[in-house]
């Protein structure tokens, strides 16, 4: 089984992570990768996340890059499943580092292009629980 | 293999070069080195430039093609290297390897970039272009960004409340601003030379916790090397500087590394290597040139490469163990963060600091004293990846 990352990014726009999972070790990957993220296996399955997870960290940007509007927050989250996604994060202005560890769970898309990002790229959205 | 030494070093001014382009600087740098080694351009058997960004600060590709020309060397052969942020170490590494495996005598290698022209939006979208152009960079990371994420994730994992890790970053920067104060060869030359913690903590916030005293400047400016075989150096020099060990690790995606974003595996993996190489560890190392971007990453770097316990480097910057008279004097030169950072120089310029170290040649005030037998450089392109290190020495 092959998942691109096209398809990671059209499963985001309908609401889904999807990823892989490994068909020798069980790991899961996820965003998917040619590799399972564990054993290296390319043994895997398409598998659907369930979009829950804890909050390990985020920072606010508010020097953005050239084609994008700041500030606006970015995370990692550890999934329920296993591995870290990196996304946006919708906060409170004022949030600290008492969130971290809070629960979180995939709310959308946040689509985006520039001239080098050959096309639409998507990327997953997390909210607090 | 053969030892290799470095006999020339060339330099110039970190900073805003308006008049003069990538290709003029790595000239300039190069040019001096080969006066420092007494070589001439004729005698030079191949070229190795670190470049990470030309195509954007200048729309120009190829550096190395136009170095070549611009300093009449032979039609030898002459390769761009990039690494990000680790471009030129990483070309010093490749130098090294074939002046080492005998193919070549003698080299020139180095690195030069602009990216003041870029502007602060257009610079931060190419920077940003070292991460994951589908993972990482849709969703707005930037490479403060980066080290905000570590930062906030290194003070929950080891404990330490977020206020007291600001603190000893500030203590990085305030020391890293202070050397680069008084190296007439870095961008805040005559400047910051007595920052204080609450001016670093109060200054503007780029992405919290980083402010801009947490984070290196942009910069132009170039760094060239000559090195020669080992059997050869005393031909040219009195004061040869041998490469006693190098390393080089690999990482990806920051999500991929889970909680070792405080103690990367590719970091880990490059420092054994090159101290394998070597026949040292961690405390034969006297001066230490490492990749302060931001305040946070010298943190990371003292712990990943051995010299500190993990959660502790913090702290044995706030008490001086960093400075002279300290366990490990380091970023004597200034830094990234008080030298500047021209991407693709960066480590080319690292090592001619070492160099200038134990050569005693580092300005007053930075040499550490008595001068350094063993030196070490550390650069990091990424988020984590590329790792490049050299280990360097008076005695080979």
């Amino acid at each position: 089984m092959r998942l691109s990352s096209k398809d990671y990014e059209e499963g985001l726009k309908k609401g889904k992570l999807l990823g892989l999972k490994c068909l020798d070790c069980g790991a899961v990957t996820c965003p998917p990768l040619a590799t399972c993220r564990k054993c290296g296996s390319s043994r895997l399955e398409g598998t659907e996340l369930s979009g829950r997870g804890e909050l390990m960290t985020f920072t606010v940007i508010r020097v953005p890059p050239e084609g994008m509007e700041g500030p606006y927050a970015v995370c990692l989250v550890k999934t329920e499943e296993g591995p870290w996604v990196m996304g946006r994060l919708e906060v409170p202005e004022g949030a600290g580092q008492e969130i971290l560890g809070r629960r979180v769970r995939l709310s959308g898309a946040h689509v985006w292009s520039d001239k080098y990002s050959a096309g639409e790229r998507v990327s997953p959205v997390f909210s607090l629980e | 293999m053969r030892e290799v030494a470095v006999i020339g070093i060339g330099h110039t001014k970190f900073g805003r070069w308006e008049n003069k382009t990538a290709v003029e600087l790595f000239s300039e740098a190069a040019q001096q080195a080969m006066e420092d080694a007494g070589v001439e351009g004729k005698e030079i058997e191949a070229l190795f430039v670190g470049s990470a960004l030309g195509d954007f600060g200048e729309g120009q590709a190829m550096i190395p093609v136009h170095c070549r020309a611009n300093l009449g060397l032979g039609p030898i052969p002459s390769t761009r290297f990039e690494g990000a942020c680790a471009s030129s170490t990483v070309a010093v590494r490749d130098a090294w390897m074939w002046v080492a495996s005998g193919a070549y005598d003698l080299v020139l290698v180095g690195g030069t970039e602009r990216v003041l022209p870029m502007g602060t939006p257009l610079a931060t979208r190419t920077f940003a272009m070292a991460m994951h152009s589908v993972y990482e960079v849709p969703a707005g990371l930037t490479f403060p960004g980066v080290f905000a994420l570590v930062a906030r994730l290194y003070s929950r994992i080891y404990g330490l409340p977020l206020e007291r890790l600001r603190e000893q970053m500030a203590c990085v920067s305030i020391q890293n601003h202070r050397h680069g104060a008084r190296n007439p060869l870095a961008q805040f030359y005559g400047k910051y030379e007595n920052l204080k913690v609450e001016e670093v903590l109060n200054s503007r916030m780029v992405c919290d916790p980083l402010t801009l005293l947490d984070c290196c400047p942009f910069t132009d400016g170039a760094a060239a090397l000559i090195l020669c075989a080992g059997e050869r150096a005393r031909e040219y020099t009195d004061t040869p500087v041998y490469i006693l060990g190098t390393g080089q690790g690999t990482g990806g995606p920051m999500a991929l590394y889970e909680e070792e974003l405080v103690k990367p595996p590719s970091r880990v993996f490059s420092a054994r290597m090159a101290f394998k190489q070597a026949g040292l560890e961690p405390k034969d190392i006297q001066v230490l040139e490492l990749h302060d971007c931001f305040t946070i990453a010298e943190i990371v770097a003292l712990e990943a490469m051995g010299f500190f316990p993990e959660g502790k480097a913090g702290e044995a910057v706030e008490e001086g163990q960093t400075e002279i008279g300290g366990r490990l004097p380091t970023n004597m030169s200034g830094g990234l963060m008080g030298k500047g950072h021209p991407i693709g120089a960066t480590g080319a310029s690292q090592v001619c600091m070492i160099v200038q170290q134990l050569r005693g040649e580092a300005p007053k005030g930075n040499q550490v004293d008595p001068v350094p037998e063993r030196g070490m450089v550390d650069t990091m392109g990424g988020a984590y990846g590329t790792l490049c290190h050299i280990i360097l020495g008076r005695k080979g």
